[in-house]
């Protein structure tokens, strides 16, 4: 099948690779730029482990074509990190507060967080909730989640972190 | 004392042992995206592989035709039981003593069975390649309901077994029979209810239902014709299992075979088996001569990969007027689909079902199961729960939930009533076990003290009240469950897989700068072993959980190990992980009294080291010991400090918990809300009570999606009607309740360190207190019991058939 060039920007770095039409850009991502960290759960846009970021946007990287995100701007799990390498906040939070067991749900699931913080810098839990709604996990059961969702929503707002009560 | 001398509580600290809610090693890199699963997993020339599957659920295969799909360009092979007979691979024994085909032989016998095998440059050729394959197949009548797959002119559905009357576990009394499994005292128990003053019989489905972990089963298989080796990294919950079935089928001596299993993204049961992906693969390898990849999809996992449950369970209770259970008597039906591909130990056909009395005194009990063969995908795993444990666990307290409405009591009181005593421990059940330890009667009254169990129903009475008058149209369920779990599988007098003992294994090395490397034989999913292990070693030894570098999964380098479900990891393995750390403490303590200059009895152990009994100054750290090891051992002595343990248990461990669940339902919508759901859990010594809440957290999850929606469901005809997540329940976090828990510590007496496992009790417990809130709610209006799972519709259609709407 005749390949297309696509370009495209990939955690800050230009990025170009030769693709069919067909190619899903969760594929293109994970075998042509060699980024693991977008997984694939469900390749029917339920369970969210495919997310990324692109344009400012949460995408379900497993139902889009890579030729479709030609000239987007992409965030994947791989370029969440601090500049100096540390943990973000919301890094921080999910291990802090036992968010992850597997951690195969985990990169989508912070990259929409992140994405939800940026919308709105103090949510609620239930808007937490309704907010991760799209990413689907099978160990932790959400609660801690959505606390360490929390945590890094108050480390960024530069206030305490404080523990709803039970 | 020297200001700089820490104190005790900061040495016990430093150390990050056993109680402390150390944070998980793991998650530095699953946060980062940094993880090693399968299909991260790449090799140069790595070919793809993916299979033609059958639309129909039971059909003759005619012939299959190859040609146009091998001219698409990628395609390099297709692989159909023909080519597989060659190397006599066309048919794998099951775990359960059955054989399965790997590719259809003659014909296929449940929809999305494996055909044929297409290998191909990249994943997109492969499946330009699948869709090519030209297979003609003959229909042939379907039986899908249990229940009619023994009717005297049932299709015969197993040809292979034409004329066998006996199978893996005794006689077969029909041809779509697989096995019965009779326990307990027969006669004792026709006796308990013909005496009986009251007694209760229902019929009580656990229906079918599948894990689904995120990650689907995949595996990459890379022959090396050369050195005559295989290499196979896949998503393996026991990797030494698998190691040594592809030694026995593919007649690959075992050292030969390196298997390695890294990270994998969540397992619940649904990884333990052998699949024809993995066969498939392993033989493409060997044909093509080049690395092969094989990635399950959703639809794929969801359909022919291992189901769970599908029991249905005619459930009796004979019992005094005051309420003293006199006689247990189950029969189960068991759907096995088309191969019995159970994942049970070798002698349990059932499982531990026998687990059924549950945690209550009965002086009797029988139990029998009928295995039955149907066209629906093979399998049988024990889903996040020890093999039949939910269904047991299920069918008991829903039984006692409809005995005490029968009685007129309060279900709460039935249970107290009728619970173990912590004096009867260890307490041989009349089905066989021999449960070593619990308290369940201050589990009971501290989960009923802590949600005011008294107000609820007072509030519920008023709630029934109103409702009768039309001032509300909603209807209260208090459901209540306290599950004794049985895992740990398991002792070697009970339990092996194919003939392996289902021991486990540790093996510590301590390196001369006091830090160390722990192998073991067990397979994290996503239990966080890296982190837990590490605080077993850290309190035994005094060697900060932060020097020990945790591997598994790797069969060239682990000691051999039966590996991870059934919560077998903490009390098999935790075990063996104990025993190796004294060995080498036993060790560090002769090397200890001949650096100090004193009798080895004069030395007692302080968090951290050595000290002279007395002499408080004179001490030996277990780093300045590690040092030691390494060059200046008592003569005669081996240097090194290192050790292995294998570890048989002698007596599976017995976790329980009380568990309360409230809501409120619709009954003109039937949709449900979750006020309120309570877990305590008694699960011995507790390792890392962060990763235990995790764990509730997560079971309990899965409880509510089982009981409360998930369902693989089939028509008449035989089609999977729930083949991806848009119609197979899977609750996010909207959906998903709020948790609350709790805990006991009743150690386990037989256990090195007293722990008794936990990842499947909100399993097990969570289902039946879901299940019982909506019988619950709606038993006021006269129903005793209806089946799971209780959708909204399910509710709805509930109420309806009770007359709550008006004509």
């Amino acid at each position: 099948m005749a390949k297309t060039h696509v370009t495209m920007k990939v955690n800050g770095a230009e990025v170009e690779g030769l693709v069919e039409p067909r190619t899903l850009l969760v594929h293109f991502i994970r075998e042509n730029l060699q980024l693991t960290g977008t997984h694939i759960g469900c390749e029917t846009t339920h369970c969210g482990a495919c997310t990324v970021d692109l344009n400012g946007m949460s995408v379900k990287s497993c139902t889009m074509f890579a030729v479709q995100a030609a000239g987007a701007d992409i965030l994947t799990i791989e370029g969440v990190a601090n500049a100096d390498g540390t943990l973000s906040a919301l890094q921080e939070g999910f291990r802090m507060m036992h968010g992850l067991q597997c951690g195969f749900c985990t990169p989508g699931m912070i990259i929409r967080a992140q994405r939800l913080l940026q919308e709105n810098p103090n949510p609620s839990e239930e808007e937490i909730r309704m907010g991760i709604s799209g990413n689907i996990c099978r160990c932790t059961g959400y609660q801690n989640i959505v606390r360490a969702i929390q945590y890094a929503a108050a480390k960024i707002n530069g206030v305490e972190f404080q523990e709803a009560a039970e | 004392m020297n200001y700089m001398t820490p104190t005790r509580e900061q040495r016990e600290a430093k150390l990050e042992g056993m109680g402390c809610k150390r944070k998980r090693v793991e998650d530095i890199r699953f946060t980062q995206g940094r993880g090693n699963y399968v299909d991260d997993v790449k090799l140069p020339g790595m070919l793809h592989g993916d299979f033609v599957r059958s639309p129909h659920p039971h059909a003759r295969v005619k012939s299959i035709n190859s040609e146009e799909a091998l001219k698409v360009p990628g395609v390099l092979a297709v692989i159909t039981a023909e080519t597989l007979k060659t190397v006599n691979l066309a048919w794998m024994p099951t775990l359960a003593g059955d054989v399965q085909m790997v590719l259809a032989d003659g014909k296929v016998l449940f929809q999305n069975q494996e055909v044929a095998f297409v290998v191909a440059t990249d994943r997109y050729a492969a499946d330009d390649g699948i869709n090519k394959v030209v297979v003609e197949y003959e229909p042939l009548p379907v039986v899908i309901d249990p229940f009619k797959a023994m009717d005297a002119d049932a299709p015969v559905l197993r040809e292979d077994l034409a004329g066998k009357t006996t199978g893996a576990h005794g006689p077969r009394k029909h041809h779509n029979h697989v096995f019965e499994w009779t326990i307990g005292d027969k006669d004792l128990t026709d006796a308990a209810f013909r005496n009986a003053e009251v007694s209760i019989k229902e019929m009580i489905s656990y229906h079918r239902t599948h894990p689904s972990p995120l990650e689907t089963c995949q595996c990459v298989c890379s022959f090396d014709k050369i050195k005559g080796e295989l290499t196979i990294w896949g998503t393996f919950q026991a990797p030494h299992v698998i190691r040594t079935v592809v030694a026995l089928i593919a007649k690959i001596p075992e050292h030969k075979i390196h298997v390695i299993a890294p990270d994998i993204g969540g397992g619940f049961g649904n990884k333990v088996g052998a699949y024809p992906g993995y066969i498939c693969a392993a033989v493409a390898s060997i044909v093509t001569g080049k690395p092969v990849k094989w990635v399950e999809d959703r639809i794929e996992n969801l359909t022919a990969t291992s189901f769970a449950r599908d029991y249905h369970m005619t459930t009796e209770i004979a019992a005094t007027k005051e309420g003293k259970v006199t006689g247990l008597r189950v029969h189960v039906l068991a759907d096995h689909g088309a191969f019995d591909a159970c994942a049970d130990p070798s002698k349990w056909p059932a499982g531990f079902f026998n687990i059924v009395t549950g945690s209550y005194d009965f002086p009797t009990a029988h139990l029998s199961v009928d295995g039955v063969y149907t066209n629906k995908a093979p399998g049988g795993v024990a889903y996040r729960c020890s093999f039949r444990v939910t269904e047991a666990a299920y069918c008991i307290e829903r039984g006692m939930d409809i005995l005490a409405q029968k009685l007129g009591m309060d279900p709460a009181e039935l249970r107290l009533k009728n619970f173990i005593k912590a004096e009867q421990f260890p307490y041989h059940s009349a089905l066989g076990w021999e449960y070593d330890s619990g308290d369940y009667h201050t589990a009971m009254r501290k989960m009923m003290e802590t949600v005011d169990y008294a107000g609820l129903r007072k509030e519920q009475a008023g709630q029934r009240e109103a409702f009768k008058r039309g001032e509300t149209r909603e209807i209260m369920g208090v459901g209540l469950s306290f599950f004794t779990e049985i895992v740990g599988a398991g002792p070697s007098k009970n339990c092996d897989i194919l003939g392996i003992a289902m021991f486990d294994s540790c093996e510590i090395r301590l390196h001369p700068t006091g830090a160390g490397i722990a192998r073991v034989g067990t397979k994290s999913q996503g239990q966080g072993h890296e982190t837990t292990w590490a605080q077993i070693i850290a309190t035994e030894i005094g060697i900060p959980a932060d020097d020990i570098m945790v591997e598994e999964g790797n069969t060239d380098t682990a000691p051999y190990g039966l590996g991870t479900y059934g919560s077998r990891s903490t009390p098999v393995a935790g075990a063996a992980i104990a025993m190796a750390a004294r060995k080498i403490k036993a060790k560090a303590q002769m090397i200890a009294a001949y650096k100090l200059e004193v009798h080895e009895g004069d030395l007692e152990w302080d968090i951290d080291g050595f000290r002279v009994k007395g002499l408080p100054e004179k001490t030996m750290s277990m780093k300045d010991i590690c040092w030691a090891a390494y060059n200046s051992v008592p003569p005669g002595m081996e240097p090194g400090l290192e050790a292995v343990s294998y570890y048989d248990p002698p007596n599976m461990t017995y976790p329980f918990g009380a568990y309360i669940c409230v809501m409120n339902i619709d009954v003109d919508t039937g949709v449900y809300k979750i006020r309120r759901f309570y877990a305590l859990d008694d699960c011995g010594t507790r390792i890392n009570p962060m990763i235990i809440e995790g764990q509730v957290h997560g079971g309990l999850t899965e409880a509510f999606a089982i009981a409360m929606g998930q369902e693989i469901r089939y028509d008449e005809t035989g089609n999977v009607v729930t083949g991806s997540f848009m119609d197979f329940f899977m609750p996010t976090a909207v959906e998903t309740p709020h948790w609350e828990t709790d805990f006991t510590v009743t150690p386990s007496p037989h256990h090195p360190i007293g722990a008794k496992g936990v990842g499947e009790s909100p399993n097990v417990g969570g289902v039946p207190a879901f299940s019982n809130a909506v019988n619950d709610a709606f038993s006021f209006l006269g129903s005793t019991h209806i089946q799971m799972p209780h959708d909204f519709w399910r509710n709805w259609r509930a109420a309806k058939n009770l007359g709550v709407f008006a004509a």
